[in-house]
């Protein structure tokens, strides 16, 4: 029933004669949870840990208990990502199942289930806009609008042509006072403004790597007008405590 | 009831006032003197106004040599010794004195949580025992534990070591989120320097106490920062909360005993040891003594992180530390005063609330994290409520269907508000959805998604209604759902629960 009503809007218009199934639209979820073999990501396409990643594995599983080697899938899917140019492929997730012995099937869910494995590959440098409320207040819109524009008009989720920039809207970053901000790779960009931006962005763009945190020449979270709190030497060991601690 | 005009009462009330006249004299005289009946007023306290020298978080702003040389200059890692051969017992009464409740969000005592890991005959118990530290700060609006997890290592992991003594805990697992790479290898290299020093490992700072510290990165999903959904997330499944019971200081971590504690909370309590319960009680109100780090975000002159004292107003808060609202106070539209979990509060209650857990749960809001985010007239208040909606739907997990399915409803049902394409009815169709989903969840995801559209439509409800009634007369009536009438086909029968015909309810109807 639903399905129908907007149809009747379009009579006059010939194209929207044609029958459909469906009127709904079609919203696709921003990553799809389905894995297809491509002729860059499938089964036979090689990984294996690097010597220094296999040694550095073998210490991160050593945190945990023996009969739980499992919970080492987490960072070591990170570090495959690491290794793999910034992306999981069905190969990473296989390698890691195969080295932590736990079915691949219990290695895809936690794949699918984490934001920040990349399951498609990605630009060199991947840039991760903040949108939540708190950026959004300070005006994350433009900064993500910048971001396109500078990068050739492309739209977030989208890659540029030359391999070079992958751009996405990414939730809550945790940097709110210092908003906005956005996140190249695994560095914060905060305090931006348009022009800030850009000149991130163009830095980038000629191979360098601009400075992390504030752009804006605060140090980190302070007040940027002076500070309002921390101005005298910090106490010392036993300052201030109770006797039987000085 | 003066209105009942039989003859008695009037009696009465003619004699009780000629009653009180007579005694009026006495009542003078008996003034002066106290009883038990005398009111006198409670001296005034101000809160707010801490000083440098009771902040706990002296290197928050990064100013300082984070490694354990300016730690251990700075005060960290002072007798430690004596505080763990003090024994289980006396941290947790230290705690328990110190009012400390978690700085997480939820608020709970923490002396009470930690006791609940040495029940009685724990001892017999062989499992490992685990205490879980909960770095994965992803509320949005929160950013202070990553000013204690870059600035302040040393304080975390001392804390970890006298936090596990006192709950007699084996190890630690710092989860701090994916995100956080900077500030991880700040905590790791902390790790690693606090074991150099024999701080940690067997034998921990040479009192006979063997304890392990491990940091473990999650990989992006705020999910996780619930406690359950973050121990799944450490054994290296989907971050999906379990049920309780059984509770995690009975089956956590590994099947084993393990306490989960927020970073604020943990990495205070060796200060609160050596400098004792009663100085940090001596901050903040009853019931929410202590200091705390209150993150301002949005539109204020100067946002910042600051260590302050509990039950500090929110006004003074915001004018002292943070150069004031933009535009000024009178410019404010509303605060959201404890991160996107709770409802938002308009300038009216802004003005009167303190920035503890009663005092906003009094107002309907909440303390959360301690994350103030602000937001002015320029604010567009729907979609900045709408923008919180998108957060949950695209963060919950997807375990409990109320919860994954009414999340995407009420943000397809706010994003239809922001331009007012809707029908007023749908105003307490959208509150009644947020009632189902709200207490039927596994966890509280559920709640923190419905109680901003609940802050919203209590204090904002007519900046909705404008909305819809200023799209409905450019557009003509509107249906439930955003149906246009004008685009119905009048020769079909549409069915009256499209709310096609439905009138809109008069105003003060």
């Amino acid at each position: 029933m639903l399905s129908r009503l907007p149809k009747c809007l379009a009579t006059t218009s010939r194209a929207a004669q044609r029958r459909f199934i469906s009127t709904t639209p079609q919203r696709k979820s921003d990553a799809l949870f389905v894995h297809r073999d491509t002729t860059y990501n499938n089964p036979k396409v090689p990984f294996e840990f690097s010597p220094e990643n296999s040694k550095r594995a073998q210490e991160i599983i050593a945190r945990y208990p023996a009969q739980y080697k499992k919970a080492a899938v987490i960072p070591l899917l990170d570090l495959g990502q690491r290794q793999n140019k910034g992306w999981t492929s069905i190969s990473v997730m296989n390698y890691v199942a195969n080295l932590l012995e736990m079915p691949p099937m219990r290695v895809y869910e936690v794949a699918t289930f984490y934001t920040m494995f990349n399951r498609e590959p990605i630009g060199k440098n991947f840039v991760q806009v903040c949108t939540t409320t708190p950026c959004m207040l300070r005006g994350s819109t433009e900064i993500l609008n910048t971001v396109c524009q500078q990068l050739g008009g492309i739209k977030p989720g989208e890659t540029t042509k030359d391999g070079k920039f992958t751009v996405i809207e990414v939730e809550c970053q945790g940097a709110c006072s210092n908003a906005p901000m956005l996140v190249v790779g695994d560095d914060f960009y905060e305090d931006l403004t348009p022009e800030t931006t850009k000149k991130v962005i163009d830095a980038f763009a000629r191979g360098e790597k601009p400075k992390p945190g504030p752009q804006s020449g605060r140090h980190t979270s302070e007040n940027s007008a002076g500070f309002t709190a921390l101005t005298s030497k910090p106490y010392g060991p036993g300052e201030f405590c109770s006797p039987e601690f000085q | 009831m003066f209105r009942s005009s039989s003859a008695t009462t009037q009696v009465v009330l003619k004699a009780s006032t000629s009653a009180s006249r007579v005694v009026r004299p006495f009542r003078v005289k008996l003034r002066s003197q106290r009883s038990f009946a005398t009111v006198t007023d409670t001296p005034v306290r101000r809160y707010g106004g801490l000083k440098d020298q009771d902040r706990i978080f002296t290197n928050a702003y990064c100013r300082h040599d984070h490694g354990i040389k300016g730690a251990m200059l700075r005060g960290d890692w002072h007798r430690t010794k004596d505080i763990l051969l003090k024994g289980d017992s006396w941290i947790i009464q230290s705690i328990k004195d110190s009012g400390l409740r978690g700085r997480g969000g939820a608020g709970f005592p923490s002396g009470l949580k930690w006791s609940f890991m040495n029940k009685p005959g724990w001892e017999k118990d062989p499992r490992p025992r685990y205490l879980v530290i909960n770095a994965d700060e992803g509320e949005p609006g929160t950013c202070k534990d990553r000013e204690i997890l870059r600035g302040d290592p040393h304080k975390l992991i001392e804390g970890c070591l006298v936090a596990g003594r006192g709950m007699n805990a084996s190890a630690a697992y710092i989860y701090i989120r994916g995100e956080f790479y900077q500030e991880a290898s700040h905590v790791q290299q902390a790790i690693n320097e606090a074991y150099a020093a024999g701080f940690l490992g067997k034998n921990a700072c040479g009192s006979g106490y063997n304890f392990d510290v491990y940091v473990h990165r999650g990989a992006g999903a705020y999910i996780c920062g619930e406690e359950t959904a973050l121990i799944e997330s450490i054994e290296g499944k989907q971050g999906k909360p379990r049920l309780k019971p059984p509770f995690p200081a009975d089956v956590g971590l590994f099947g084993c005993p393990t306490t989960v504690a927020n970073v604020e909370t943990v990495a205070v309590a060796p200060t609160i040891c050596r400098r004792g319960g009663s100085w940090f009680a001596s901050f903040g109100r009853e019931r929410n003594q202590g200091t705390k780090l209150f993150c301002i975000s949005g539109h204020v002159n100067n946002p910042c992180v600051i260590e302050e004292e509990m039950s500090i107003p929110l006004k003074e808060l915001i004018e002292k530390h943070c150069g004031g609202v933009v535009g000024g106070w009178d410019n404010l539209l509303g605060i959201v005063p404890g991160g996107s979990s709770v409802p938002v509060l308009p300038i009216n209650l802004c003005s009167e609330v303190l920035m503890d857990y009663d005092s906003l749960k009094d107002a309907q809001s909440g303390l959360g994290t301690g994350a103030v985010i602000v937001m002015n007239k320029s604010t567009d208040i729907v979609s900045a409520i709408a923008r919180f909606s998108q957060f949950y739907k695209h963060e919950s997990c997807g375990q409990c269907t109320p919860c994954r399915e009414g999340t995407t409803w009420m943000a397809k049902m706010m994003d239809r508000l922001v331009e007012g394409r809707g029908h007023q009815r749908e105003i307490d169709m959208l509150l009644e959805l947020t009632k189902q989903v709200e207490g039927r969840t596994i966890c509280a995801l559920g709640d923190a998604a419905a109680w901003p559209i609940q802050g919203l439509m209590r204090h904002f409800r007519p900046e909705v209604e404008r909305r819809i009634a200023a799209f409905q007369a450019a557009n003509g009536h509107v249906g439930f759902g955003g149906h246009l009438a004008s685009a119905v086909d009048p020769s079909l029968a549409v069915p009256d629960n499209l709310g096609l015909r439905a009138p809109e309810p008069q105003a003060g109807a």
